[in-house]
């Protein structure tokens, strides 16, 4: 039967004079992807079981269920890491995997911060009545797509992630779906989201077309040997997909929907949106351009230095203007991810381990921080103005003490990770002589900390007489956890950062 | 020393600040004991370390060295030489002094546990031989004292709160590069990367116009703390708006983290620049002394008026350090230690007369020296020290800086000393219109210091009349470390020894050696 096949098939080719077609099915090594097929197969577990078992399951569960899950994911990304030590980094599936200590750092990235938004979300869905499994499958599912970001050697695979985290990221948007706010924010970064995909994908056409291939190492092979005839196309590959990726992590220029969508979004969503999609972002951003394009290094480091700039200067001066505190944090991460790009403007390992350091510390941060605004939010999820915090200090002081933790680690205060995180990508750009763009990075600081701080001081103030009497915010169980959690990293990383160090350098020596 | 002093000293107000922390708010008696345990155990701790410091030695003693952040090369690295050791002294003084002699009225929980952050962190930063610890310390300073104002101030507490910490945060900024910029240098240079002040300032990696930028970006950050004209915008609203604590520290101990950083690292780590850009420091000084004491004399409140004195004596000390000569910074450090003391008694002192007549509008008050004179001798004695009247300590600070100044920049000295009169202008004249005169109204029922307010002033008392009459104690141990400190500018810095032989000190009557 397949000999008849084949000689049919031979028979096709030399009537026609082509080669006959062959599909060949790459092996598929299983063990290196099993963190994002652990997130998935919860997802689909969770999704069909929820189904098929027509009882509600008691309190809880579909929360309980993600956490176990991303555990899971944890402990798979631990054998990986064993894997990776001791075997050394490597490629699977036909190259289009790539296993090292990037990878590794982003999946544990991932995974912490799904757990922690789970944690955080579970007592909101019930608080809103929105109980129900698909808010964890799509959550599950988009995490899974930012570790397919991270772990893509290939254009189309990081697309892939791309679109698996970002479409489950468009309905969590617009999960309340009550809240016309929410349906706005859905709708908003559907649409552009939508455009910057496309973006993107043109990017990766015209790379292709400059460079024959879609494989990141292969470009960078090609790169080293030949400098492309039409520098044009892939000069404007690169610009392109530097669009796609700036649009994800919300750089300046293309950060427009932030302020929109981190608003109107259900907010542990927002906690989860700013720490997994800047991450997922972020981790293509680097493998594609340390990875792909190091010979041209030269030419995108000072399209970055300017990015940052414009991301640092925009976010920390719009932020002073906001009277709603998640439009304040929506500002203030679009400063970050200028920190982040300070980090990796330099272009040297010690600055993409400093942002590294710095995602994974601002990851913490920022789903501590929506934490305990999903809290104050209270019920309807619209309490967001900054006189919601006049006098938290003196209804719930843990609350508010965990709040000014979180909001002066963001402004860089000693003794927390966002300050050494900010020390560290800032010790790259100097290393790199890039003084002027650290001293701006200082000196954005110095006005991120005035909305911190204003923050810090309404928490801390007497509350106002004529505030309508509300009931004491009872802080659940899930809540608090994930909170502490945040915390005791934020702190302890801040004063003993050097495992979480070790770890960043490891993950870009790898690279 | 088996006993790791330096890191105690830091560390018993860090911990204790954590169990204040930790326990109810129901507690204030408990609280408010272990506020006060910790300070006096620091002072405990400092005496000691004063005691058993060995003057012969300039360099650093009693040095505690851990590796911290291995990556970065940083080292929790403590230290004290004759400079750092009376800026502990007065840190530890300081203190308990205000813990109990301006202590909360509300809320004794979270204002006692900041008091003790901050005293840690002031220790810290004098301590500190590794520049990443005391970045991180003099950064942290911050936090607290924000805190202090911003929830005990008076009225315009928030923006006065707010421009202190933006003002020295931005300042910071270009401490921060500088320093980093300073470490890679010499990595670049020598392959080893370290954050250790003495490796560092040792160094000769830095080419002299290199040296320059960064030692502008130290001492902006610096003078942004001193402060330094232009930069002082920041010090009246905060010192009027901060609770009367507040302003003893920070006048006391804070604005020395800025005179102390230009000593300690921008003028050792930068000899040749610091030489070569000093008319530029000593200009910036001398137009602060006078432009303070002129602003000073305009003032309608008291409290404002005590403050724009410290941005006139605080110059003294910048006029001081940047003369290069032994007398001069010597000076300058006693002057720290003197400004610590009187400023501090002052505010005290301002607070107390706020605490009775709820003003400090000097047109309202009068006459005070009538029904409280014990209040208004104190005030006189404190008054007479920020001025510099001899047998007093004031006066040793204030005249080693100029004679010392003298021998090298002759007429920034000459204008400086007219500081010393305009100073004596609007100090009489405060105390005059405050405590001479008929009291009227309220005035004439005020009430006298207590026992308490007396024993809370006392030491103060004690040590202006003390280091004024006998400051050889004092002397012995700061000057061999100024001397090397001078030195090692002279080394590195190409300065010429002044020509004219630099009379020898005659600090106070009664006082030689």
């Amino acid at each position: 039967m397949i000999a008849a096949l084949t000689t049919a098939s031979a028979a096709i080719a030399a009537q026609t004079g082509q080669t006959p077609l062959t599909v060949s099915v790459p092996p598929v090594e299983y063990s290196t992807i099993l963190p994002e097929l652990v997130l998935i197969g919860g997802a689909l577990v969770l999704l069909v079981s929820s189904s098929l078992i027509g009882r509600r399951p008691p309190r809880g569960f579909y929360g309980l269920f993600t956490l176990v899950v991303s555990a899971l994911s944890l402990v798979a990304t631990a054998s990986l890491w064993a894997d990776i030590v001791h075997l050394g980094p490597s490629t699977a599936i036909s190259g289009a995997i790539a296993v090292d200590g990037f990878n590794v750092f982003f999946k544990v990235l991932v995974a912490s911060s799904l757990a922690l938004g789970c944690l955080v979300a579970e007592p909101y869905l019930r608080r809103e009545g929105l109980e129900g499994p698909e808010f964890f499958v799509l959550a599950m599912l988009s995490a899974s797509g930012a570790m397919v970001m991270a772990a893509a050697n290939d254009l189309i695979v990081l697309f892939l992630g791309l679109e698996i985290l970002s479409i489950a990221l468009y309905v969590l948007a617009g999960f309340h779906a009550r809240r016309v706010e929410s349906r706005e924010a859905a709708m908003k970064y559907f649409v552009l989201g939508a455009f910057s995909s496309a973006i993107f994908l043109y990017g990766i056409a015209l790379v292709y077309g400059a460079t024959g291939s879609t494989s990141l190492p292969a470009i960078a092979a090609f790169l080293s040997r030949n400098l492309p005839a039409e520098t044009g196309v892939l000069y404007a590959g690169m610009a392109l997909l530097l669009v796609g990726f700036g649009f994800k992590v919300a750089a300046v220029p293309f950060h427009t929907w932030t302020p929109d969508v981190y608003q109107g979004s259900p907010t542990p969503v927002t906690g989860f949106m700013a720490a997994v999609a800047k991450a997922g972002g972020f981790a293509g951003l680097i493998r594609v351009f340390m990875s792909s394009f190091p010979t041209l290094r030269l030419e995108w480091k000072p399209i970055l230095l300017v990015l940052a700039i414009a991301t640092l200067a925009v976010g920390s001066v719009l932020a002073v203007v906001q009277r709603d505190i998640k439009r304040m944090l929506a500002y203030s991460s679009v400063s970050h991810a200028g920190y982040v790009l300070i980090g990796l403007q330099a272009a040297s390992s010690k600055g993409v381990a400093g942002s590294l350091f710095y995602l994974l510390a601002y990851s913490f941060m920022v789903i501590g921080s929506f934490g305990v605004v999903t809290l104050v939010g209270r019920p309807g999820d619209a309490d967001h103005d900054l006189d919601a915090y006049r006098g938290l200090a003196s209804r719930r002081p843990g609350l508010a003490l965990a709040f000014a933790v979180f909001l002066m680690a963001q402004a860089g205060v000693p003794f927390t990770a966002g300050f050494l995180a900010k020390f560290y990508v800032l010790s790259a750009a100097v290393e790199s002589h890039a003084y002027a763009l650290a001293v701006v990075g200082m000196l954005m600081a110095a006005v991120a900390a005035f909305f911190y701080l204003r923050v810090i001081i309404l928490m801390y103030s007497p509350p106002a007489d004529d505030a309508p009497e509300q009931p004491r915010l009872v802080i659940p169980v899930s809540l608090g956890a994930a909170l502490g959690v945040c915390l005791v990293f934020t702190v302890v990383v801040g004063i003993l950062p050097s495992p979480v160090i070790e770890f960043a350098k490891r993950a870009t020596l790898l690279l | 020393m088996n006993f790791p002093l330096l890191s105690a000293i830091v560390l018993v107000p860090a911990l204790a600040a954590l169990a204040v922390a930790v326990l109810p708010r129901s507690r204030d008696d408990v609280v408010r004991v272990v506020g006060v345990v910790a300070t006096l155990a620091v002072l405990a701790l400092t005496v000691v370390l004063v005691v058993e410091f060995d003057t012969a030695d300039a360099g650093f003693q009693f040095v505690s060295r851990h590796r911290w952040i291995n990556d970065f090369g940083i080292d929790w690295a403590l230290g004290v030489d004759g400079i750092s050791l009376w800026l502990v002294a007065l840190t530890a003084v300081l203190f308990p002094i205000a813990l109990l002699g301006a202590g909360p009225t509300r809320d004794v929980k979270s204002f006692t546990a900041w008091i003790l952050v901050l005293e840690a962190a002031c220790l810290g930063s004098f301590l500190a031989l590794d520049l990443f610890l005391f970045f991180v310390c003099f950064e942290i300073v911050l936090v607290p004292m924000y805190f202090l104002i911003a929830g005990w101030g008076y009225e315009n507490r928030v923006y006065a709160a707010l421009k202190f910490f933006i003002y020295t945060l931005a300042g910071s900024a270009f401490l921060l590069v500088g320093m980093l910029s300073l470490v890679f240098l010499h990595r670049a240079a020598t392959g080893d990367l370290t954050f250790d002040l003495a490796t560092l300032g040792e160094s000769t990696a830095i080419a002299a116009s290199t040296g320059r930028w960064l030692f502008l970006a130290f001492t902006i950050a610096f003078a942004v703390k001193v402060p330094l004209f232009p930069l002082h915008t920041w010090l009246p609203d905060a010192h009027t708006e901060a609770p009367t604590a507040g302003s003893v520290i920070l006048a006391g101990v804070m604005l020395k983290l800025g005179t102390y950083g230009i000593l300690r690292f921008s003028v050792f780590l930068f000899p040749k620049a610091a030489v070569d850009l000093a008319p530029l420091l000593l200009t910036l000084a001398v137009i602060g002394m006078v432009y303070g004491a002129i602003v000073a004399t305009m003032q309608a409140d008291l409290k404002r008026l005590v403050a724009y004195s410290s941005v006139a004596h605080l110059g003294f000390i910048v006029l001081g350090t940047f003369a290069f000569t032994s007398q001069g910074m010597t000076g300058g450090v006693v002057q720290m230690v003197n400004h610590g003391l009187s400023t501090g008694a002052l505010f005290l002192l301002v607070g107390m007369i706020y605490q009775r007549r709820h003003t400090r509008q000097i047109a309202e008050l009068g006459g005070l020296q009538k029904p409280a004179p014990v209040l208004a001798a104190v005030f006189l004695v404190v008054m007479l020290s920020s001025i510099g009247v001899p047998a007093l300590n004031g006066f040793v600070g204030e005249f080693l800086v100029l004679a010392g100044t003298f021998v090298t920049h002759r007429w920034w000295a000459v204008v400086g000393v007219s500081a010393v009169i305009l100073a004596a202008l609007y100090l009489l004249w405060a105390y005059q219109r405050v405590f001479h005169g008929e009291p009227e109204g309220d005035n004439a029922t005020m009430r006298d210091m207590d026992w308490r307010e007396g024993l809370v002033m006392a030491p103060l008392l004690v040590l202006i009349v003390g280091l004024g009459v006998y400051p050889k104690p004092m002397l012995d141990r700061i000057e061999p470390s100024v001397a090397r400190l001078v030195q090692h500018v002279q080394d590195r810095g190409d300065l010429k020894t002044p020509t004219v032989e630099a009379p020898q000190p005659d600090p106070a009557p009664g006082a030689e050696p």
